[in-house]
């Protein structure tokens, strides 16, 4: 057993969560290496993964500013209409003693997705390209990692589609451009998720 | 029977996955801070989840919102909220929210002091589903954050003049400060912990 160890600890891995240890070369089976006993993702394998989470973050770059200034969701109601932005939204607190949730709003739908995909784009576009990592990649790439569970623009689609159902009684409803915008933006943040490879991205950026 | 990193003498990293030998404080592929267990966690789950429950009291007893139609206003509580929609014949969403900002707190707040006196204790539930319950609580909790980018959509879309406004009311702000406070004390528990005492059970079971 104690053979593991002299083979170098580089070709070992250990999970994060339950802290089982595997010799690389032995967990591949198929394109997911999970844990065998707590079947957390340890490794993916995909040959073109890099250049599918690139296009994507950078498609869902584009789509995140250009839905930020347009219309989400319109009301009318009696004559009177009004239209909301995601900056409007975001800002719903902004004045008055609600003023911090407004930023913890903005964090949590605008600032930290977009960072993560901006941080994304920046680790991973040289390691793509072949080239030698850009300077302070390895502090993004962790930044992003940490932020991930705080970036939560899928759960403000869910919340859109929630406040559409509560906002028939009152008053009429339209669906605006930036509401479908935010929803291919989920998707595609979830084929990065799921093509992404931890291990893979710590590997190349530790050569 | 699984091998673990500590088994081997070894500390793994639970940002890159890498292992290190005893005396490692930070790991050398990704410059995270490493410990083998962290032992002092339940101290950070207990603090988080205490400001947790705190947060969550007046988040229930303060309206979340303030709605003004043409000759009606009202002030709404989370429960009364889902409840007029209930009334209004909306059970769907009534049952979202009810499950969003009701039971899913609450489920959380016994989930996590379960698993954290079970990581000290032992637990009467059998092996593996206490960390399935971890992986729920993991997962699930961000969702609650839906009620308020809810209130945040509607506050900054319903401002019709006179027709109808809606306002936040300061539950919107502790609520989301209770889910922020949960997520952080789930985050704090070291998943590593709840497997030793698995496999202690384990070797016990079968000796």
């Amino acid at each position: 057993m104690d053979q593991t160890i002299e083979h170098g600890l580089d070709t070992l891995i250990a999970c994060p969560k339950c802290d089982a240890l595997y010799r690389v070369g032995t967990v591949n089976k198929g394109d997911w290496g999970r844990c065998e006993r707590c079947h957390t993702r340890l490794f993916t394998r995909r040959r073109d993964a890099g250049l599918v989470i690139i296009s994507t973050a950078f498609a869902s770059t584009v789509l995140v500013i250009a839905a930020l200034f347009l219309p989400f969701i319109e009301i009318k109601r009696l004559g009177f209409s009004n239209a909301a932005t995601i900056v409007d939204a975001a800002l719903a607190f902004y004045g008055g003693p609600l003023f911090g949730l407004s930023l913890a709003v903005v964090a949590l739908i605008i600032a930290l997705p977009l960072t993560r995909l901006v941080l994304t784009l920046y680790t991973l576009t040289p390691l793509v390209l072949d080239r030698r990592p850009w300077p302070g990649a390895k502090r993004a790439f962790r930044f992003s990692e940490a932020m991930r569970p705080w970036s939560m623009a899928e759960i403000f689609v869910v919340g859109c589609a929630v406040s559409l159902i509560k906002l028939t009684d009152l008053a009429r409803v339209e669906i605006g451009p930036a509401f479908w915008m935010f929803v291919s933006v989920v998707v595609l943040m979830a084929v990065q998720n799921m093509v992404m490879c931890r291990w893979s991205v710590w590997k190349a950026l530790d050569r | 029977m699984t091998v673990t990193a500590r088994e081997k003498g070894l500390i793994a990293c639970r940002e890159c996955a890498r292992v290190w030998p005893v005396g490692h404080t930070r790991c050398e592929v990704c410059g995270n801070a490493i410990r083998s267990r962290d032992t002092q966690c339940l101290q950070k789950v207990w603090a988080w989840w205490i400001a947790g429950i705190i947060a969550y009291i007046p988040a229930n007893l303060y309206p979340m919102l303030k709605t003004r139609t043409l000759f009606h206003t009202s002030e709404d509580t989370i429960i009364a909220g889902a409840l007029d929609l209930a009334t209004h014949g909306a059970f769907g969403i009534a049952a979202i929210i009810l499950i969003a900002s009701v039971a899913i707190p609450l489920g959380k707040f016994f989930a996590i002091a379960y698993l954290a006196l079970a990581v000290r204790r032992g637990a009467t539930w059998p092996p593996g589903r206490q960390y399935i319950l971890y992986e729920v609580v993991e997962y699930i909790g961000r969702w609650s954050m839906i009620d308020v980018f809810v209130v945040a959509i509607l506050c900054s879309l319903v401002q019709l003049n006179v027709a109808a406004s809606i306002t936040p009311g300061i539950a919107a702000l502790t609520f989301a400060l209770s889910v922020i406070f949960t997520m952080l004390s789930a985050q704090s528990l070291d998943p590593r912990l709840i497997w030793d005492r698995i496999e202690a059970q384990e070797t016990k079971d079968t000796a």
